[in-house]
C-alpha cells in the first residue's frame, strides 16, 4: 500500500500564476465561481480528465500551477462550449482552457510526442508555409512525429478517402503567402511592443 | 411679523437680523475648514448681528445657543453652516421654532459633505465655505414664513392581495378596530400557502393553521372581503385615496350561495374537462366550481370560457334545477365598479414560480415525469389530484426521486437572485416523499441555505434519513440510457463536487424546485399605485434595512414577498410591521404636508395649459371659469417641474421662488 | 446581393462533397456568391491553442479581404464560421486584441471597420430565401427518408445568432420543406470530440459512438450534419464505434447534399460518390431517384 502525503504549504501557491489567470482574456470573472459543477457536468468530455473543469478553474485562481498546467483536461478539451453557455455566473471556461494549453505548450508542461502540441505546432507551421491547410500532409506530419506505427493502421481509410477524391496530394497554397508571413511577424513584434 | 427684506449694494433694510453658526463637527469641519475664520468673516456681512462657531451646534448646547439668541437677540433670520441638511434641517429647524420663531426661516449651509469632506486644501476650503455662507446669508433675507399643512387620515385600509400575508395585515387592522377593505383577484383567498401540504420546519398543515385564519377573516365586521377583484385605478393622495375596484362576476349571488355544491354535483358536464387551476392542471374541473374545499368565500364560480349556457344559451341548466329556492345563480350577472375611500393602502400580491420550461435541459414539459415542486405539494396534499398518493401520470409509484435545487435562481441565464425558501422547501418535499413512498431521494444542491429558526436542526433531522445529497448543480435530465440500468427512466447528470467526479443517477421522478419571481403584472399593478419596482421587478422599499415595508409613495405600503423572496415566518412579520405602519398613520390622525408647494401668480397665467401634463402627480388641473391653472397643494410634492416648465414664469415654489435662488447664486459670485 | 464564400481548408479536402453540394444548392436557389479571393486559413480552434493573438489576425485577414470588396460572408465550415464570429467579438471588446490586428492588417495594406457579417448557409437559407421559396423548388421530395439533424457545438455555441442555443431547428426546418422526415435527437449539439479521434483515439471513440448508436435508436436512416470534422468523425469510424452485437452502420450526409438532392441538382454536384458508407442502396430503397 503506498502512502502519499499531501498538504499544501502557500509556498506551494504560484501567485503570478493566479495573478496572470485572472487578467488574462476571459478570467474576468474566475472570483465568481461558485463551484457549482455545472461545467464539469455538461461536459462530455469530463468523464475522462484528472481535474474536472470546476476543479481547474479552482486550482488555478487559487495559484496552483503545477497541477493544472499538467493535468489531463486540458488536452481533452474540445472547446465545445458547452461549459460556458451554461455557466450560471457567465465565466469563459473555454477561453481560459486555450489560454491554459498556449501556457502549457510555451513551458513544454506535457510528455514527448504528445500528439496535441504536436498537431498545434505543425498546423501553424503550414499556415505560415502555405496559408492554408491540406488536411493528408498535416495528419501526415503529425503522425511521423508522434506515431507511425498508427499511419499504417489509418492506411486503409486513407486509401478510401483517397479513391473518394477527399485526400488531394496537391498542397494547397494561397497566391500572397507573402502576405501572412509579414502579418505574423508584425503580431510577434506588437505583442513585445505593448508587453502583452 | 418679521419682515422680509432685500439687501442693496450690502445694506441692510428691512430690519433683517441674522444669526450665523459655523459648525466644527468635531474635527469633520474643523480638521479642514478654517471655521473660526469663517464665523468671524460672516459677522462683517451685512444683516448679520451675531456669528459664532461651535463644536457640535446640533447637540443640545448647540441648539440652545441659537434659541438663547433668538431670544436675547431678537434674530429674525438664522444661517447654520454644517453638515447636509438631510441630516439636521429638521433638527435646526425645531429649535427655531421652539424659540418662536417660524422654521423656514432658516437656511443650512453644507460645508461638510461639499467643503471639508471632499477638498485637501485647506485655505481653498475656508474661502469655498466663505462665499457659501455669504451667499446663504444674502438668500435668507428673502425666506419667508411658511406653514405645513394638516391633512386628515382617513382611518379605513385597502389590503391589496389575499395570501397568509394580506389576510395577517387585514386580521391585525381589523382587530385594531379599523375598517378593512381586502381585494383578491382569485375567487378566493389563501394564496400559494393554501396550495402546499406541509410548511417548514415544523411540519405544520398548511391548510390547519391558514384556514382559521381565512375564516376569520370571512367573519370579521371589520373587513369587506372582495375576492374574484381588481384594483383598477387609485386617486388621491396618503390619508385620501380614492380607489376603483374592479368586482368580475361569478355568476353566483353571493349573499344566497350556501356552498353546497349541488350546482357542482349536477352539472350538464359529468366529469371535468378544464385544467384546474389550483391543482396546476393535475386534473380537471367543471366549469362551475369551488377552487378548493376550504376556500373563502364558501361560494362557487361559474367560468363563462367553459359553460355551455354562455356559449350556446341552450343548455340544461340542471345546476339551477339543483340550486332550487335559494336561486343563487345568476348567469346575467354583469361586472360592477365599486369606489371606496381609504387613508392607506398595503400591497401584498406576493409572488409567481419560475417557469421551469424556460431551461430546456431539465425536460420540463417535454418528458410526462418532471414536475415542479409546487406541482408536488399538490400531488402529496390529501386534497389534491391524487389524493396524497405521489404517483406519476401514468399512476405509476416512482422508486427513485430526484429533486434539483436552484432552478431558476442563483443564475445569471434566467435570475440571479437566491430565491430563499427553496432549500427549505426542498428538504421538506425529500422527507415527505420518502415518508410516504419509501423511494430514494436525491436532493441535487450547490449550497444548503438554512438561516430560520429551526432550519438547521430540520436539516440534521433530513441527514438521518436517508436521503442522498449530491453537492453539484444540475446539468441535463436526459432520458438516453448510457448504461443499462438507466433504460426506461430519467436520469440526472450532475457533478458530484465533494467527491469529485461526474455522476449519472437514473431516477423516476425528477422535481425542480423553482425559484421565485414578481408576479407577471408588477409593473402594471406598481403604476396603478404609483410606486416603484427594483431592477429585478420586485416592489422597491424605502430602505432596505431601516424601512422595509414603506415606499417611496407616502400611505402606500408593501409586505411580503411582493418585496422579495421570502418565507411564511418572514411574511407575517412584515405583514404586521406594514400595519403597524398603516396604524401608526391613523392614529396620528392627520399628516403634515412640507410646504415646498408650487403656487400660480394667476395674473401672468395665460392659460396656455403647459403644466399640467408635465406634473408626475396630477396635481394641476384647469379652472374653466377663471381659464387658469391651478394647483392643489395637497397633491404637489414640490418636484419643480412645472416651475420650469411654465413659458410666462407664473408658477413659483415656496422656498425656492426665483429670487431666492438668484440672490443664492449672486451671492456665491459676488466677491468679497 | 452578392456574397463572399469562404470554403475553408477542409472543403477543399475531407469535405468536398459540402463544396459541390452547397455551390449546387447556391445555384438552385439563384444565390450570387463568389469565392473569397486568396483567403487563407482561419486558424480553426488549433491556432487558438498555440497562439490566440496570432489567430485574430489570420482570420481578420479574411474579414478584412471581404470588408475591401463590401461583401457578407458566408462560412459553410462550423469551425470558420466560428472562429470568424469570435474574431469579430474580440476585436470589438478587447482594444489590445484590436491594435495587435490592425497593425498586422496595416502592414499588407488591408483594413477592418466591423462592417463584414459571418453568415451560416442554414442562416442564408432559412432567413433570406425562406422555407416557402425552397418548398416551392423542390422536384425529388424526400419523402420517407428519416433524417437525424446533428448541429453539433460550434454552429450554436458561444455564438447563437439565427438559432435557438439549446434547441436549434433550423436545419429541421429546412430538411422538412425538402420532404424529409426529421426524428428526434436529443444529442443534436452534443461534441463530437473534434480533433480528439486523430490524438487521443479512445476517447474519441467514445463520443461517436453515442451520437451514432442514438441516432439509429431513433429509427434515422441517415444523419444529417453541417461541418466537415463532423462529418468525417461520425462516418469514417463506425466498424470502429461498433461491435458484433451492437454494429454501426448509417450514411452521414451533409445537409447541402440531401438538399441538393431534393432540388434536383445534378449527380455530379450531390457528391454522393465520396460517402464511405454508400448511399445509393438507402435511396434506391425510399425510391428517391439521384440520376
Amino acid at each position: 500500500m503506498e502512502l502519499k502525503r499531501t498538504v499544501k504549504f502557500e509556498a506551494d501557491r504560484d501567485p503570478e500564476f493566479a495573478r496572470w489567470i485572472s487578467h488574462t482574456v476571459g478570467g474576468e470573472r474566475i472570483r465568481h465561481c461558485l463551484q457549482c459543477g455545472l461545467c464539469s457536468a455538461s461536459c462530455p468530455l469530463s468523464l475522462y480528465m484528472d481535474y474536472t473543469p470546476r476543479r481547474l478553474m479552482h486550482l488555478s485562481r487559487e495559484g496552483f500551477k503545477e497541477e493544472v498546467l499538467s493535468s489531463s483536461s486540458i488536452w481533452l478539451c474540445t472547446a465545445c462550449y458547452a461549459c460556458m453557455v451554461a455557466c450560471p455566473k457567465k465565466i469563459n471556461i473555454t477561453h481560459l482552457m486555450y489560454a491554459l494549453k498556449e501556457r502549457a505548450i510555451e513551458e513544454r508542461f506535457y510528455p514527448k510526442r504528445f500528439p496535441i502540441p504536436v498537431m498545434a505546432q505543425q498546423f501553424c507551421r503550414m499556415v505560415r508555409g502555405s496559408g492554408r491547410i491540406t488536411e493528408s500532409w498535416l495528419i501526415l506530419r503529425v503522425f511521423l512525429r508522434t506515431a507511425i506505427w498508427r499511419l499504417l493502421s489509418m492506411s486503409g481509410l486513407g486509401w478510401k478517402l483517397f479513391r473518394a477524391g477527399r485526400m488531394p496530394a496537391r498542397r494547397d497554397k494561397i497566391q500572397r503567402q507573402h502576405e501572412i508571413v509579414a502579418m505574423l511577424d508584425s503580431v510577434a513584434a506588437t505583442r513585445k511592443e505593448l508587453a502583452l | 411679523m418679521p419682515e422680509t427684506g432685500r439687501p442693496t449694494n450690502g445694506s441692510n433694510a428691512g430690519g433683517v437680523r441674522v444669526g450665523v453658526y459655523v459648525c466644527h463637527c468635531g474635527t469633520n469641519i474643523a480638521g479642514t475648514v478654517d471655521v473660526r475664520a469663517v464665523s468671524e468673516y460672516a459677522a462683517g456681512l451685512p444683516g448679520v448681528v451675531v456669528s459664532r462657531d461651535y463644536k457640535y451646534m446640533c447637540s443640545d448646547p448647540g441648539q440652545a445657543l441659537i434659541q438663547h439668541d433668538i431670544q436675547e437677540l431678537a434674530l429674525n433670520r438664522i444661517v447654520v453652516a454644517s453638515c447636509s441638511p438631510l441630516l439636521h434641517e429638521p433638527t435646526f429647524r425645531r429649535a427655531l421654532d421652539r424659540a418662536g420663531l417660524n422654521p423656514f426661516l432658516l437656511q443650512v449651509v453644507n460645508i461638510r459633505e461639499q467643503v471639508s469632506w471632499v477638498h485637501l486644501d485647506k485655505q481653498a476650503a475656508t474661502a469655498k465655505a466663505n462665499d457659501l455662507v455669504r451667499a446663504a446669508v444674502r438668500r435668507v433675507f428673502l425666506h419667508k414664513p411658511l406653514q405645513r399643512r394638516r391633512v386628515p387620515i382617513n382611518p379605513n385600509v385597502l389590503v391589496v392581495g389575499g395570501g397568509i400575508t394580506g389576510i395577517h395585515a387585514a386580521l391585525t387592522l381589523a382587530e385594531a378596530g379599523k375598517h378593512v377593505y381586502l381585494v383578491e383577484r382569485e375567487p378566493t383567498i389563501g394564496g400559494h400557502m393554501a396550495m402546499f401540504d406541509k410548511t417548514f420546519p415544523t411540519l405544520d398543515c398548511a391548510a390547519c393553521i391558514l384556514t382559521p385564519k381565512m375564516t376569520a377573516v370571512g367573519s370579521h365586521p371589520g373587513i369587506t372581503l372582495w375576492t374574484y377583484s381588481e384594483v383598477v385605478k387609485v386617486a388621491g393622495y396618503v390619508g385620501n385615496y380614492r380607489v376603483q375596484v374592479k368586482r368580475k362576476p361569478r355568476y353566483i349571488i353571493e349573499d344566497l350561495c350556501l356552498g353546497c355544491q349541488e350546482c357542482v354535483t349536477a352539472c350538464v358536464y359529468k366529469e371535468g374537462k378544464t385544467p384546474d387551476e389550483f391543482n396546476l392542471g393535475l386534473s380537471k374541473r367543471k366549469p362551475v366550481y369551488l377552487p378548493f374545499p376550504q376556500a373563502v368565500p364558501q361560494k362557487v364560480v361559474i367560468d363563462p370560457e367553459t359553460c355551455i349556457e354562455f356559449k350556446s344559451k341552450k343548455c340544461k341548466k340542471t345546476c339551477v334545477e339543483a340550486c332550487g329556492d335559494r336561486q343563487a345563480i345568476d348567469f346575467t350577472q354583469k361586472e360592477t365598479l365599486e369606489e371606496i375611500e381609504v387613508g392607506t393602502i398595503i400591497l401584498a400580491t406576493g409572488f409567481k414560480t419560475f417557469d421551469a420550461g424556460r431551461n430546456p435541459y431539465y425536460g420540463y414539459g417535454r418528458y410526462p415525469n418532471v414536475y415542479t415542486s409546487l406541482e408536488v405539494e399538490r400531488l402529496i396534499n390529501a386534497a389534491g389530484p391524487t389524493g396524497g398518493e405521489l404517483l406519476l401520470r401514468d399512476g405509476k409509484r416512482p422508486q427513485a426521486v430526484g429533486i434539483v435545487h436552484c432552478v431558476g435562481s442563483r443564475d445569471a441565464n434566467t435570475n440571479r437572485w437566491c430565491s430563499k425558501v427553496c432549500c427549505m422547501y426542498s428538504l421538506k418535499l425529500a422527507h415527505l416523499i420518502k415518508e410516504r413512498t419509501g423511494a430514494e431521494v436525491y436532493n441535487f444542491y450547490i449550497d444548503m441555505r438554512t438561516p430560520g429558526k429551526g432550519y438547521e436542526e430540520f436539516y440534521d433531522r433530513l441527514l438521518d434519513e436517508g436521503v442522498h445529497f449530491v453537492r453539484g448543480r444540475v446539468a441535463e435530465v436526459t432520458d438516453w440510457a448510457a448504461h443499462p440500468s438507466e433504460k426506461g427512466k430519467l436520469v440526472i447528470r450532475a457533478e458530484d463536487t465533494l467527491a469529485a467526479f461526474v455522476r449519472r443517477i437514473p431516477v423516476d421522478m425528477v422535481v425542480l424546485s423553482v425559484g421565485l419571481e414578481p408576479q407577471l403584472d408588477a409593473q402594471a399593478v406598481r403604476r396603478i399605485f404609483n410606486i416603484s419596482c427594483s431592477s429585478e421587478g420586485w416592489f422597491l422599499e424605502r430602505h432596505p434595512k431601516l424601512a422595509p415595508v414603506r415606499t417611496f409613495t407616502e400611505g402606500v405600503y408593501i409586505a411580503g414577498a411582493c418585496q422579495g423572496p421570502k418565507d411564511i415566518p418572514d411574511s407575517v412579520a412584515h405583514a404586521g410591521a406594514a400595519a403597524a405602519e398603516a396604524l401608526a398613520l391613523i392614529d396620528a390622525q392627520f399628516v403634515e404636508l412640507e410646504p415646498y408647494t408650487a403656487f400660480i401668480f394667476e395674473d401672468a397665467c395665460s392659460g396656455c395649459k403647459s403644466c399640467i401634463p408635465l406634473c408626475p402627480y396630477q396635481a394641476i388641473s384647469f379652472a374653466e371659469e377663471k381659464k387658469k391653472a391651478t394647483i392643489n397643494e395637497v397633491l404637489c410634492k414640490g418636484c419643480g417641474t412645472c416651475v420650469a416648465g411654465c413659458p410666462s414664469s407664473s408658477i413659483q415654489q415656496n422656498f425656492f421662488e426665483d429670487e431666492e435662488i438668484f440672490e443664492e447664486i449672486e451671492g456665491v459670485l459676488a466677491y468679497a | 446581393m452578392k456574397c463572399a464564400y469562404y470554403p475553408g481548408c477542409s472543403l477543399r479536402g475531407t469535405g468536398k462533397a459540402y463544396e459541390e453540394s452547397l455551390l449546387a444548392v447556391f445555384r438552385s436557389l439563384g444565390i450570387e456568391v463568389q469565392e473569397l479571393d486568396d483567403w487563407n486559413c482561419c486558424g480553426a480552434t488549433t491556432y487558438l491553442s498555440v497562439d490566440e493573438l496570432t489567430s485574430y489576425a489570420l482570420a481578420a485577414r479574411n474579414l478584412a479581404l471581404a470588408e475591401r470588396e463590401r461583401m457578407d460572408i458566408i462560412a459553410p465550415c462550423a469551425a470558420c464560421y466560428l472562429v470568424l464570429n469570435k474574431t469579430q467579438h474580440y476585436i470589438r471588446d478587447y482594444p489590445d486584441i484590436k491594435t495587435v490586428v490592425s497593425r498586422a492588417l496595416a502592414t499588407v495594406g488591408l483594413e477592418y471597420h466591423d462592417r463584414v457579417r459571418v453568415r451560416h448557409p442554414l442562416d442564408v437559407f432559412l432567413n433570406d430565401v425562406g422555407l416557402k421559396a425552397i418548398a416551392a423548388k423542390v422536384v425529388r421530395p424526400l419523402k420517407g427518408l428519416k433524417v437525424a439533424p446533428y448541429y453539433g457545438c460550434q454552429i450554436v455555441r458561444p455564438y447563437a445568432t439565427f438559432d435557438d442555443q439549446r434547441n436549434p431547428t433550423s436545419m429541421d426546418q429546412l430538411l422538412e420543406a425538402c420532404g424529409a422526415t426529421v426524428v428526434p435527437y436529443p444529442l443534436k449539439t452534443r461534441c463530437c470530440g473534434g480533433s480528439q479521434k486523430g490524438t487521443l483515439p479512445e476517447i474519441g471513440l467514445h463520443l461517436i459512438r453515442y451520437l451514432i448508436a442514438e441516432a439509429q435508436k431513433n429509427g434515422a436512416d441517415t444523419i444529417a450534419t453541417v461541418c466537415p470534422l463532423c462529418q468525417f468523425n461520425l462516418e469514417c469510424f463506425q466498424k470502429e464505434a461498433g461491435s458484433q452485437r451492437h454494429p454501426l452502420s448509417i450514411p452521414v450526409l451533409y445537409f447541402t447534399q440531401l438538399m441538393a438532392l431534393a432540388l434536383g441538382a445534378p449527380a455530379a454536384t450531390i457528391g454522393l460518390r465520396r460517402s464511405l458508407v454508400p448511399v445509393e442502396p438507402l435511396l434506391a430503397a425510399k425510391e428517391i431517384a439521384y440520376a
